[in-house]
């Protein structure tokens, strides 16, 4: 986040909420499309022959590949020292 | 009550096997949040440093529980477009003056929940009303929504409802004693994109079978009644006033203005999230930006529940004989069971379950923080070390998810959950928000006042719900012509009223608190810098809360005239 650049620290890594999205959208995608592959002629037929699970799968890699890109572009930057706030008893 | 084998889903492994990705990514993420909890602030408001399109995506999915995705749905399909009203009135406008107007005090001012904010203000009493009618209610929503789960879960996979309602229960302990409040909001963010992921799909094939939404709205009108369903006002199906005019006014005032700001502006569930924020404008920033999603979920939810009205024949059969009986809730999950492929439908699966696990974890999530800081250490045990706390927290979860497997099996017994939770809303909230706003701009406004006013608008809600026809069930006795959504929408106005009537009267009577008191807590009282961070002035213009709820809430009204 652009308030947090000027701060020193290091960055957040793999734990960046971002890469989890990511990551598992991109599973999600890649198990749909495979699927989308055998989906059987009846099944589509429910849909008008819309094979969801491909279009769905595509939209869904692509979804991950952005959030990993975004994720890489803007890391989230961890402060070292974190301010101790004087808490109101 | 459906039969169980009429939604029973043919799941294949690929689906399980989605299913369980997700739930390893839920346990995982707790897993991880716990090595940054090292005190109570870090367990129960993440330490505040999250960005705020994280807090803001978890504000609306703390919300995008069980009873908005299954009870929306079931809107739509019962009453069409005009379902609509609960968003771009009942939750939008809400949400951008609790960024904008309200939001600095709270995250100004320091405090750790809502009701910490009320004893500030008004001190004990006030506290403790709040406090207690918070807690309380979370654990039944708590309760409600880990029903609905189980129940899901035993009607698509044919679990047992206990064992389901076990396993679920388990989950969100763990992540939740694990991770805190930043393991429920990751969590939540996650959620938002498998919901999004499982009903955007769903929504775009029911659309291609029905023939858009030119299609959808033929479909409509020939099965009758298409000029209430299709427009958005004056909604008379949706409140159950005959008359437009009345019923408009229902929506605005009951629906938008008291119900809506109660909710949105004093409930900690949500508020809570926006507190996690790094900063100030972050704060305020996280209720706007969760507005724009906001905006977009009826798509999503409402049009899935209409196109399953047009599309599923029992429930379109249903609606044409006017069943009472039919449980409308369930057209969502006829539709997946009628549309969805196996891999899809997997997808479809993990987001229902996420939605409703979200939801429990928020309550609870929300109820230890409330009973931790504002109940144990206020008023039982004072003045122990932090790390005392944040076990009281951590005990506090493991409690309240036990209360809550109790509450789900007693929430078996209401049909109309969302009627029912209207109501809850109405006594608890409305009040709520009338004692905030003036007690936030009227400096002289008393302690005493303070709680007297929550409780005659709560009595008075209850009073309305008793003489109402059916707002609580069996003890109404229906005296005054109102019904359904209209009575609690007159029941929440009543007690606005009574709570601003009383809150007047008994201030003109009774000793304000000292000003040097109200820094931070009364608007007239508190310099202006307190309400702005220092670096605001660099901020970019979507970065400036008040710029970024001026664009939301143009969008709104464009949404609004265009289903007019």
């Amino acid at each position: 986040m652009a308030e947090n650049t000027s701060e020193t620290g290091h960055k957040a890594g793999l734990f960046d909420i971002r890469f989890v999205i990511g990551a598992l959208m991109g599973l999600y995608g890649v198990i749909l499309l495979i699927t989308g592959f055998f989906t059987s002629q009846s099944e589509l037929d429910r849909a008008d022959g819309f094979n969801v699970n491909i279009v769905g799968g595509i939209a869904m890699i692509v979804t991950s590949l952005l959030f990993g890109l975004w994720a890489r572009l803007r890391p989230i930057v961890v402060p070292e020292h974190i301010e101790q706030e004087d808490e109101p008893a | 009550m459906v039969l169980a084998a009429d939604l029973r889903l043919d799941a294949n492994w690929v689906d399980y096997l989605l299913v369980a990705l997700y739930f390893g990514f839920v346990i995982g993420i707790g897993i991880i949040a716990r090595r940054s909890v090292s005190s109570s602030l870090d367990f129960f408001l993440s330490g505040r440093s999250l960005p705020a399109w994280v807090t803001g995506l978890a504000f609306i999915s703390a919300n995008l529980g069980a009873v908005e995705i299954m009870g929306m749905s079931a809107n739509g399909a019962q009453f069409g477009i005009p379902t609509v009203h609960y968003f771009w009135v009942g939750a939008v406008p809400a949400m951008l003056f609790l960024g904008v107007v309200m939001m600095p005090f709270y995250y100004g001012s320091k405090v750790r929940s809502v009701p910490e904010f009320m004893r500030k203000r008004f001190g004990t009493g006030a506290h403790l009303v709040n406090a207690l009618s918070f807690a309380l209610a979370q654990l039944l929503i708590a309760g409600i929504n880990l029903f609905l789960l189980a129940k899901i879960v035993n009607l698509l996979l044919g679990w047992n409802l206990y064992v389901s309602l076990l396993v679920a229960a388990a989950i969100v302990l763990s992540y939740i004693t694990l991770g805190g409040l930043s393991a429920a909001i990751y969590n939540e963010v996650l959620q938002f994109f498998v919901i999004v992921a499982a009903l955007v799909p769903l929504t775009i094939v029911g659309l291609h079978r029905v023939g858009g939404y030119g299609g959808l709205k033929d479909k409509i009108t020939a099965a009758g009644d298409g000029a209430a369903q299709l427009n958005s006002w004056p909604g008379t199906n949706l409140t159950g006033i005959a008359d437009p005019f009345w019923s408009v006014v229902g929506i605005i005032f009951g629906l938008g203005f008291v119900l809506s700001f109660g909710y949105w502006t004093t409930n900690f569930v949500e508020v809570q999230r926006a507190m996690a924020s790094s900063s100030m404008s972050a704060a305020q920033r996280s209720p706007i930006i969760g507005s724009f999603p906001k905006m977009f979920v009826p798509f999503m939810v409402i049009v899935p529940g209409m196109i399953a009205a047009v599309l599923v024949s029992e429930v379109a059969k249903a609606k044409a004989s006017g069943d009472p009986k039919f449980d409308y809730n369930n057209s969502l999950l006829y539709l997946i069971n009628d549309l969805l492929p196996n891999g899809m439908l997997g997808v479809a699966i993990a987001g229902l379950l996420a939605s409703f696990m979200a939801g429990m974890a928020a309550n609870i999530s929300a109820f230890n923080t409330v009973f931790s800081y504002d109940l144990w250490e206020t008023y039982v045990v004072k003045g122990r070390s932090d790390d005392y706390y944040l076990r009281i927290g951590r005990v506090a979860t493991v409690a309240a998810t036990v209360i809550a497997i109790g509450t789900a099996l007693f929430a078996r017994n209401y049909q109309n959950i969302m009627t029912y939770l209207q109501t809850l809303f109405g006594f608890f909230n409305a009040p709520l928000f009338a004692t905030f706003i003036l007690g936030m701009f009227w400096k002289k406004m008393t302690p005493t006042a303070g709680w007297t006013g929550l409780v005659s608008g709560t009595a008075a809600a209850v009073l309305v719900g008793i003489l109402s026809k059916d707002a609580l069930g069996s003890l109404s006795t229906g005296v005054l012509p109102l019904k359904s959504q209209g009575a609690a929408f007159a029941a929440a106005g009543a007690a606005f009223i009574v709570d601003i009537v009383v809150s007047v009267a008994v201030t003109m009577v009774t000793r304000p608190k000292p000003v040097s008191e109200l820094r931070g807590l009364v608007w007239s009282e508190t310099p202006r810098s307190d309400f702005h961070d220092a670096n605001e002035g660099t901020l970019a213009w979507w970065q400036n809360p008040n710029k970024l709820a001026a664009v939301a809430g143009v969008m709104v009204i464009v949404l609004n005239i265009i289903f007019w």
